[in-house]
């Protein structure tokens, strides 16, 4: 018996800690699903895009300090949009030493798919202080439409 | 090409400051990213902070602690409503302590694009300075 019991001992801490593991994925999931509704930022991905939509509308953003309009190619098909550029950090002189280096730069492309199909052909875009602004037109077929229901 | 022109931008979250007991007004807070270099003769600062407006943003220099501070207004119109968000928008805020002693009357501000350029030059007697030794 006295044999044993070490093995039972150790099963029986490891069941614990099996418990308690699926205890903490169960609350993550739990505050994961009552807290924020979105997708919250994911690491890899730029720019970081909000879409919004009103009755005519999409609109999609994004944070792009430091890019010009210019400097953002923008894509779009029915219902998708692709945004592409390149974020260049304009070397200074050699003699400059660093305290801090945060800033990113380089390539980045996105792809972001819409619900609902758009009008590509009135789709406009600007670039104000930093933040890129897509506005989508909705398709006719796309925007909701009231109907009227008559009284017999 | 070079390696260097080819380079994919490395993405970062967005910096939430996690200390609320030290905010006073409601709304997230966040740190923005920056680059800091100096040379013989300033100090310059870039910083990125998007949705910023001129007169939302503040740059306050005292006893040697640099503070920024840009309000940023929600972009997003009364009728809106959500269908995918990855980011949130808030009030960007960052401290430094300075060891150089600035010439506070050439502080040179720029903002543009949503990088704010904070050039600080370094006040005359801080330039390090040749002596020369002559010979006796």
């Amino acid at each position: 018996m006295a044999i044993f019991r070490p093995v039972g001992w150790a099963t029986r801490s490891w069941e614990g800690f099996d418990e308690l593991d699926r205890m903490r994925r169960d609350m993550d999931r739990l505050l994961g699903f009552t807290g924020w509704p979105f997708r919250e930022a994911r690491a890899g991905v730029f720019p970081l895009t909000n879409v919004t939509e009103d009755d005519h509308n999409y609109y999609v953003r994004a944070e792009l300090p430091g890019m010009a309009a210019n400097e953002i190619d923008i894509s779009v098909t029915g219902d998708s949009i692709s945004i592409s550029g390149e974020r260049q950090i304009r070397t200074e002189k050699k003699e400059a030493r660093y305290h801090r280096r945060e800033r990113e730069a380089g390539k980045f492309s996105r792809v972001i798919s819409l619900p609902g199909q758009i009008d590509t052909g009135k789709v406009k875009a600007s670039c104000v202080d930093g933040v890129l602004t897509v506005v989508l037109p909705k398709a006719e077929a796309a925007k909701p439409k009231q109907i009227a229901v008559k009284s017999a | 090409m070079t390696a260097e022109e080819t380079k994919a931008l490395e993405a970062k979250e967005k910096q939430e400051l996690s200390t609320p007991a030290e905010q006073t007004r409601p709304g997230p807070t966040f740190t923005p990213a920056v680059d800091i270099f100096e040379n013989e003769k300033e100090l310059t600062l870039l910083a990125d902070m998007p949705g910023v407006k001129t007169k939302d943003l503040d740059i306050d220099l005292r006893e040697n602690v640099l503070t920024l501070t840009g309000e940023v207004e929600s972009p997003e119109g009364p009728g809106e409503r959500p269908v995918l968000k990855e980011y949130r928008t808030g009030r960007y805020v960052r401290q430094f302590s300075l060891s150089d002693t600035i010439d506070q009357s050439k502080i040179n501000a720029e903002l543009r694009d949503g990088v704010l350029r904070l050039v600080l030059p370094k006040a005359e007697k801080a330039v390090p300075r040749k002596i020369t030794v002559k010979a006796g």
